[in-house]
């Protein structure tokens, strides 16, 4: 009867546990559960309308994960909270509408791509705007390291986080210089008609678009890092910079590698959110980094996992605020759950650089 | 609007009475925040209240922006005439408990209007609606102080209407999109939703997510004011824009009065630049603005108080808008509202309500 006994030293571990536990964190254990089964409940009362609250907080959470991924792989290998991220992911969703509109510096190099351009033209479309954003992007992101931090790599922390901040600012200023003050539209080019045949539950050729990108990345950014030469430079250097330098590592190569990848994430996110929301304007990177930057911390910042995590669960609680709470409360609603998290689990959700370093908390 | 203004100086050849006008304009945005900011507002206020040349004070756009430069100006004793602010509270009761005294702090009034408050843009609102045969609405806004305060003046008028009021919340305007909102909204299934707010705050947006969520301007009116009355609404909107009704607290330049309208032909000719709903309105406020001045050199000396005496002195004005005056608060006495439609990609003139008979 061995799985018996196992079993049972099992269940004793886990009243051993909850013996041992704190009377907080007992609190907060209840409180979720609670949180979770009122949801529930609701779920079970209304599961169409639950259903489509969820597909629209997992969407709009999967484009917050991959503006969060960019915060947390910087961070994860330098210590450093890349303000300049969010704006990144702005001159992303521009590059994208200057490709999709043609006309390039001045120069029109073809028609705009619009929703009336044919089927095959409007995937061409979509596809070339996504490839230029994340190459300008990428490029752009290893830029900005070479000016604005290389210089400062062994400069007190803040002075770094000073720079990040500025270069945040000159982004964003360049946008106001390029689109104008106000939201720009983008073109229409993914149908916003419903996939399913019933109207009681929305998931769209847009939602699809989103979760088409958003995992193909994930899939090879997880494979990068996990299985090639450059991915575990990557985390050796995370690990312990002098020490991967003395293991004949190239240091520098690998962090320029690493905004490159944050970069190129950016620019996809930034196309996606246009074309997904159909709007976008120069100071979006402050408004959607800034939730990035809460969900980059939720899952535990240096955390490839926790970005994602936390993007999804900042998109899935502030659909769900949106729609049992109320819209007035939802930043509160976020921000309170963000303070939650962080009194209990000060590192996140799932313990900082756990994924770059290859250990836990 | 800056250019109205500049046409209604140099058309007096840059005088009023014998007095020489100079006029500088301030520009009550930042880069930074790509809208109005209040630390701006402040400061330009601070600027002027300073400055003893200036006799008066031509703005601002935003009711949100008053809020702040209206106190700084009072206590400097400057006369203002806003060609834009709707916000009830600046010039009358009605917003919160303790405006409009809150803004005036020596006591004396030094702040007048061109434009119909929006006690009467909420009754034109609500009007609407029940024309349209609306029995219960949805009312969002943008949490500013003219989008609160019109979307509870439209609350107000549809309560006594016999409207029902569904629902009513604040909208997160940082939000990447309304669709949890909305698609909250379609399974209450109202006949309208009314957005009390302004375009920078996301509103295109918001009717694009009122569409996605399966709800058509035909089926569910979409009601906005005129802080979405630019053109910027219809292209942002696009498609999703079609349908929706606008209300303003004036009347766009095709129903203007015969002076307006030869008024559209010369500022066209003079400036390559369209008429927008306002540019009336600030040539309007110039007008009346030089006028005083003009009044007080006749008089005598043109101080700031000689000034602000003659501004509020304003009465039964012949100007583009018809004839008005000031009332005691600095309202103007015209009740007349427009409604206007989206239709083909453009405004289209609708009807005019008359607030005043509610």
């Amino acid at each position: 009867m061995t799985t018996g006994e196992a079993t049972k030293t099992r269940s004793a571990a886990v009243i051993d546990g909850i013996k041992s536990s704190t009377w907080s964190s007992r609190i907060a254990v209840a409180l979720t559960a609670l949180l979770l089964v009122m949801l529930l409940v609701r779920a079970v009362q209304e599961p169409a309308l639950f259903t489509s609250q969820l597909l629209i907080g997992l969407t709009n959470g999967a484009i917050l994960s991959l503006i969060a991924l960019g915060y947390t792989l910087v961070y994860g290998i330098i210590e450093l909270i890349n303000f300049a991220h969010g704006d990144n992911f702005m001159i992303g969703s521009f590059v994208g509408l200057t490709v999709l509109s043609g006309t390039i510096f001045g120069l029109g190099l073809f028609a705009p791509i619009t929703i009336n351009s044919g089927a095959p033209l409007r995937v061409f479309g979509v596809l070339i705007a996504l490839f230029v954003a994340m190459a300008a992007c990428g490029l752009l992101n290893v830029g900005i390291e070479r000016v604005a931090y290389k210089p400062l790599r062994n400069a007190p922390r803040l002075a770094v986080l000073i720079t990040a901040i500025g270069m945040s600012f000159i982004l964003q200023n360049v946008g106001l210089v390029w689109k104008g003050p106000i939201q720009v539209p983008f073109p229409e080019l993914i149908s916003s008609a419903n996939i399913l045949p019933s109207d009681a539950i929305i998931f769209r050729w847009k939602d699809l678009f989103v979760v088409l990108v958003t995992v193909p990345l994930l899939v090879a950014l997880s494979y990068f890092i996990a299985s090639t030469k450059q991915g575990k430079a990557m985390r050796a250097v995370a690990q312990d910079k002098d020490a991967a330098a003395m293991v004949g590592i190239n240091v520098n190569r690998t962090i320029s590698i690493t905004f490159l990848l944050g970069g190129i994430l950016a620019g996809a996110s930034g196309v996606m959110y246009g074309l997904f929301n159909g709007i976008t304007i120069f100071n979006v990177g402050f408004t959607q980094g800034l939730y990035a930057f809460t969900a980059a911390v939720l899952g535990g910042i240096g955390n490839l996992t926790g970005a994602v995590v936390g993007g999804l669960l900042i998109g899935v609680i502030s659909a769900m605020s949106d729609q049992y709470i109320g819209t007035s409360w939802t930043p509160i609603v976020i921000f309170s759950v963000l303070i939650l998290v962080l009194v209990f689990r000060p590192r996140g959700l799932l313990g900082d650089r756990s994924a770059v370093q290859g250990g836990g908390e | 609007m800056v250019n109205a203004i500049e046409m209604a100086i140099d058309e007096r050849g840059g005088k009023a009475g014998n007095v020489n006008i100079e006029y500088e304009s301030q520009d009550s945005a930042t880069a930074q925040a790509g809208q109005w900011d209040e630390a701006k507002c402040a400061e330009n206020a601070q600027t002027a209240a300073q400055d003893e040349e200036i006799v008066g004070w031509i703005g601002p756009f935003n009711s949100g922006c008053a809020v702040v430069e209206i106190p700084i100006l009072n206590e400097a004793g400057l006369g203002m005439i806003s060609p834009a602010n709707t916000y009830i509270g600046l010039t009358k009761p009605g917003g919160e408990p303790d405006e409009p005294e809150k803004y005036y702090p020596t006591g004396e009034r030094n702040y007048t209007r061109v434009i119909v408050a929006d006690d009467e843009q909420g009754q034109a609102g609500a009007l609407l609606m029940e024309e349209k045969g609306v029995e219960s609405v949805y009312i969002l806004d943008d949490k500013e102080t003219y989008g609160k305060g019109l979307a509870d003046q439209v609350q107000q008028s549809a309560d006594e209407l016999g409207i029902q009021v569904i629902g009513r919340e604040g909208v997160d305007t940082t939000a990447a999109n309304f669709r949890s909102v909305m698609n909250k909204i379609a399974q209450e299934d109202p006949d309208a939703i009314y957005f009390g707010g302004i375009i920078e705050n996301n509103a295109a947006q918001l009717v694009k997510d009122k569409l996605g969520a399966g709800m058509s301007n035909d089926d569910i009116l979409f009601i906005g004011p005129d802080g979405i009355f630019l053109d910027e609404f219809l292209s942002q909107g696009g498609e999703a824009a079609e349908g929706a009704y606008i209300t303003f607290g004036g009347l766009p330049e095709s129903e203007l009065s015969a002076k307006g309208k030869q008024f559209v032909q010369e500022y066209e000719s003079r400036y390559d630049d369209e008429v927008q709903p306002y540019t009336a309105y600030a040539y309007e406020a110039a007008n009346v603005m030089l006028d005083a001045i003009e009044r007080a050199s006749k008089d005598g000396e043109v101080t700031r108080e000689t000034v602000l005496k003659e501004i509020f002195a304003t009465e039964d004005y012949n100007g583009l808008l018809g004839t008005w005056s000031f009332d005691e608060d600095g309202d103007t006495t015209l009740t007349e509202l427009s409604v206007q439609q989206v239709e083909n990609g453009e405004f289209e003139y609708q009807r005019t309500i008359d607030a005043g008979e509610m």
